[in-house]
């Protein structure tokens, strides 16, 4: 009988502390501890020098200024060597005008990759899937996305989520379906009967006593 | 490492960093706002140049060493 040496690992998910790591990067060595106190956005790509990723990485570089107005910083991974991703990151600057502005992990142990369960093998035995992992300043995961290598990621959605944690941090409330920020947003629905019944009284603009919604 | 070359030399960025603290600032967050990088560069800067002797670690703020100083 064929011994079964499949190794699993555990993903971390939302909620939980983000895994510790200390890896190289194109802009040195970072820990995770470096970003406390800032919203990360931990993301992993397939390979350097490949068509999808090349468009992302313009993509993130692109709303890279919005990010950083809202405390986020990015953070990109794969397990490329730091040569390889130096030599794209140039290679995008040289053929687009466009600088790369954020590090990107060189995890050729695959020591982060796995630690966030970003390996796949039903999509690729060697290569990470598009992972999104938005880290908030305590270093709580807040939102796990994960896309297929096909499928690159939409930037518009990524700032949305950030726009959307962070107004329910500062506000206590949460954000229906498609919100957008300046939109209505929702007050958390009442325990009690008593509080029911007060909910509608309080001048929100209510369907029922259980989806409340209001202007911030 | 990032902020010193390996011919010993501070890069832009540490050369950034020992400015701020030839000026008597000391932690993190102060460097990051003097020298307009980000705090997780100079967090990860600092570990460099402590390491590399230019500067040195006390009471969670930095200070900069004399071999530092005679780099800025």
């Amino acid at each position: 009988m064929e011994e079964l040496k499949e190794q699993v690992f555990r993903m971390p998910r939302i909620g939980e502390t983000a895994p510790a790591f200390e890896a190289v990067t194109t802009h040195g060595v970072l820990k995770l501890d470096d970003f406390k106190g800032s919203w990360l956005i931990l993301f992993s790509h397939p390979a350097d020098f490949t068509p999808v990723c090349t468009t992302e990485f313009m993509a993130f570089a692109e709303i890279y200024p919005e990010l950083r107005k809202r405390g986020v910083e990015l953070l990109g991974l794969s397990v490329d060597s730091v040569s390889s991703h130096i030599a794209w990151v140039r290679n995008c600057q040289e053929r687009t005008g466009v600088k790369i502005p954020f590090p990107i992990i060189a995890d050729l142990n695959k020591e982060v990759a796995s630690a966030y369960g970003m390996i796949h093998p039903g999509q690729s035995k060697t290569e990470t899937v598009r992972c999104v992992f938005i880290i908030d300043p305590n270093q709580k995961i807040r939102t796990i996305l994960y896309y297929p290598l096909t499928t690159g990621r939409n930037m518009d959605e990524i700032l949305r989520i950030i726009d959307a944690l962070q107004t329910t941090d500062k506000h206590g409330v949460a954000t229906p379906a498609n919100w957008r920020p300046g939109e209505k947003v929702v007050v958390p629905p009442p325990n009690t009967q008593e509080m029911a019944e007060e909910r509608l009284q309080q001048g929100y603009e209510c369907t029922d006593w259980y989806l409340c919604k209001k202007k911030l | 490492m990032a902020c010193v070359s390996p011919d010993g030399k501070p890069t832009e960025s540490g050369t950034k960093m020992l400015r701020a603290l030839k000026s008597g600032l000391g932690s993190p967050e102060e460097i990051a706002s003097h020298a307009g990088l980000p705090l997780f560069r100079v967090r990860s800067g600092l570990r460099d140049l402590t390491l590399a002797g230019l500067a040195v670690e006390r009471l969670d703020r930095y200070e900069i060493t004399d071999r530092g100083t005679a780099l800025v």
